[in-house]
């Protein structure tokens, strides 16, 4: 993780699911070259797991990281899919304001249509090509104008405010 | 040898791939922009991801053509995976026979996905060979 002396901004950190390890490769690279922080992971269940979902407790985080600040997902993945993930994140109190993007090697309108029903930001068709990474940053900016209730990491359970991209834990 | 004589040769080798339709000229175009200081050799090591994982992914829709009865359904999800990871690199008649196979496959043709399974190997295969002697001359080329 290089990140430059001086370097007052800080960085976005993206949370990319696909089950291809090449498809993983290509949007890691992506998403680094313009400048977001990334983690990769190949299924669902490892997305909700890292996101500290996967008990289903909305008020226990017992996720080790920082922030998301978007989630991109593959559509089509053996197990629960991408838009399975999608609902989940948008049914979570805690996390519904992540902004999600969906990819899918298949271009079919009315999924494409369900996904952004269902609260999706993008559906972009792959391979995912870095004008369409260029179009996250509004989603990013979006969410960090607004000021959202977080859940702090004391166990007195206090409500803080801070920028919606990060999330206390 | 003279080291502008190799990059002609890299461009030579590259400008046939694309023309003679092996590669998708964008998507290759793209992960060679991605390549940078930080990562140097991308394009390889993603090629060299992808013969590795697609190696495993042909024999399983392979071994799904010889079991009886086929599990079609199996094997479109296996071609998807694979013809997913062929487009990222740019392989385009790998692709364009993925397509073919797909076709049979939704069609139940058993013989026909045989047929069209070995030309997707075959495509594979003389890419794979292709590729190997082009990053050669990329890194002679330096």
């Amino acid at each position: 993780m290089g990140v430059a002396a001086g370097d007052a901004q800080p960085q976005f950190h993206v949370l990319a699911v696909d089950d291809s390890v090449i498809d993983r490769k290509l949007i890691e690279k992506l998403l680094k070259t313009s400048s977001y922080q990334v983690t990769a992971v190949d299924s669902v269940s490892k997305a909700l797991e890292f996101l500290g979902l996967l008990n289903e407790e909305d008020d226990e985080r017992n996720s080790e990281f920082a922030s998301v600040s978007l989630i991109i997902t593959d559509y089509s993945m053996p197990g629960m899919t991408g838009y399975d993930l999608l609902r989940k994140i948008k049914n979570s109190t805690s996390l519904k304001d992540i902004p999600v993007v969906m990819m899918s090697s298949e271009n079919i309108p009315s999924r494409i249509n369900r996904c952004l029903e269902e609260g999706a930001e993008e559906f972009f068709l792959k391979p995912v090509q870095l004008s369409d990474v260029s179009k996250l940053k509004p989603h990013l900016m979006k969410e960090k104008s607004k000021e959202i209730p977080g859940r702090c990491s004391s166990s007195s359970q206090q409500q803080c405010f801070g920028p919606a991209s990060s999330i206390c834990i | 040898m003279d080291r502008n004589h190799l990059l002609r040769q890299v461009a030579y080798m590259k400008n046939s791939l694309f023309d003679q339709g092996y590669l998708d000229r964008e998507q290759f175009t793209q992960l060679e922009e991605l390549q940078d200081d930080a990562n140097p050799n991308f394009v390889e090591e993603i090629v060299t991801l992808y013969y590795n994982d697609s190696a495993r992914l042909i024999q399983n829709m392979e071994q799904t053509l010889v079991n009886r009865p086929i599990d079609f359904v199996r094997l479109e999800e296996i071609l998807h995976q694979f013809k997913g990871s062929s487009s990222s690199i740019g392989a385009k008649k790998v692709n364009d026979a993925c397509t073919q196979l797909k076709e049979y496959c939704s069609a139940e043709n058993t013989e026909g996905c045989s047929r069209t399974l070995q030309l997707v190997k075959q495509e594979h295969a003389v890419l794979r060979t292709r590729l190997e002697t082009y990053f050669q001359r990329v890194r002679e080329a330096g």
